[in-house]
């Protein structure tokens, strides 16, 4: 579902838009595998999957895979619909500088939710 | 479409509020029992907009709304550029009778969402006879801060996009994208601290979880009504409340934290059933 995100995220103009301040790499930790998303200007211009020695990068959201498919599922259970309905529940931790996360808080909920796009079609 | 006014009359309230001069926004529509609508935090008094042009609601309530002090289109005191905005239990429910005096409310129902189906809760164990009934909507006893919030308020962050952007999750994902977008838009108007001030009451002074075994019910009736979706005001945490005091609760599908404004059609339906039953009080 990962590796989908670029694509989903770019052919998105309204959400690139949205996005169109943001420069940040963040990563998103599915069990003990790491993947780093490089955003420029709204565009998600690199997806790196791990692991790394010394990942660099502002945010992290960590969760276990269980999670993170629920999360992706097109139309998620009760309780799996958002990051902080997860955080909530201590089943997703946000770590890190977590400045440029709340500051495009709308930007990047899509970002992260948006292979349910893919998980529709 | 042909240019309509909708059935709303709204007009600005000057009374003295917790000891000092307020200039209130008070919104209202309908004629019958009052009813008095209580807004979320860090919002105003437009998300009752499909209440108030409902006419089996309108046909026999009175529907009013006010924005609290700092909230939408109501003034904070004056020197309030010198203060920090913290909403209390005390303040808030001193608030809502003042308010109702100054109306003159004929023994009103009141009915609040979220902070304000707290607050009922608060007047439902204090002052139950000043209602004819309690309506609690996202009604919990308390609810823990699930994240920093001094995010809300600081100024390298839009408080009204990150405002938004935190409670946009609360909205249930089946709500319509139109009234969905109403609702966030209403948060990101909201004034610098204001929704971090409500919170305060919400999630740190308004904690009732030892007095709510003593809310009794037979001194004035109360509702509960709670969307599915919503992990701020869970269903557990209504139905607690609903086990403590004998309260009828209701869990409402497809719905999430805002349900007046997130999808209020829905949300209607919901409150019709409610609203017969204290007519027949």
């Amino acid at each position: 579902m990962i590796e989908k995100i670029a694509g989903l995220v770019n052919a998105d103009t309204k959400l690139v838009r949205r996005g169109r301040f943001v420069n940040t790499t963040f990563m998103i930790a599915i069990d003990d595998s790491y993947t780093l998303l490089r955003v420029e200007e709204g565009r998600v211009t690199k997806v790196a999957p791990g692991p790394f020695i010394t990942p660099d990068y502002s945010f992290c959201l960590r969760a276990s895979r269980d999670v993170w498919e629920k999360f992706w599922e097109p139309l998620p259970p009760l309780g799996y619909t958002d990051i902080f309905a997860l955080v909530k529940q201590k089943l997703m931790r946000v770590e890190g500088d977590l400045h440029p996360f709340m500051t495009n808080l709308l930007y990047f909920k899509d970002v992260i939710a948006a292979p349910r796009q893919e998980a529709k079609r | 479409m042909s240019p309509h006014f909708e059935p709303i009359s709204a007009r600005y309230l000057h009374l003295e509020l917790l000891g000092r001069p307020h200039r209130v926004y008070v919104e209202e529509a309908g004629q019958g029992i009052p009813l008095l609508c209580l807004h979320t935090a860090g919002s105003d008094t437009r998300q009752f907009r499909g209440l108030m042009n409902d006419q089996r609601i309108t046909a026999n309530f009175r529907v009013l709304a006010f924005d609290m002090p700092w909230h939408g289109k109501s003034s904070p005191p004056a020197g309030w550029q010198d203060a920090e905005y913290q909403l209390t239990s005390s303040d808030y429910m001193r608030m809502i009778l003042e308010v109702s005096d100054a109306l003159e409310l004929d023994n009103p129902v009141a009915m609040g969402c979220s902070i304000g189906g707290r607050i009922v809760l608060h007047l439902a164990h204090e002052h139950p006879e000043r209602f004819r009934a309690l309506i609690g909507l996202e009604s919990a006893a308390h609810t823990d801060a699930y994240y920093d919030l001094s995010w809300l308020h600081r100024p390298d962050v839009h408080g009204g996009m990150v405002c938004a952007g935190v409670i946009s999750g609360l909205v249930a994902p089946v709500a319509p994208a139109v009234h969905r977008w109403e609702t966030l838009w209403h948060y990101m108007q909201s004034g610098p601290g204001v929704f971090k001030g409500d919170l305060n009451f919400y999630m740190i002074d308004g904690d009732i979880r030892d007095r709510v075994d003593k809310i009794d019910i037979k001194r004035c009736p109360l509702f509960l009504l709670t969307g599915e979706y919503d992990y701020s005001c869970t269903s557990e945490g209504t139905l607690d409340v609903a086990r403590r005091t004998g309260a009828s609760a209701t869990i409402m599908q497809g719905l999430g934290h805002f349900p007046m404004s997130e999808n209020p059609e829905k949300f209607i339906s919901y409150l019709l059933p409610v609203l017969d039953k204290i007519r027949a009080l």
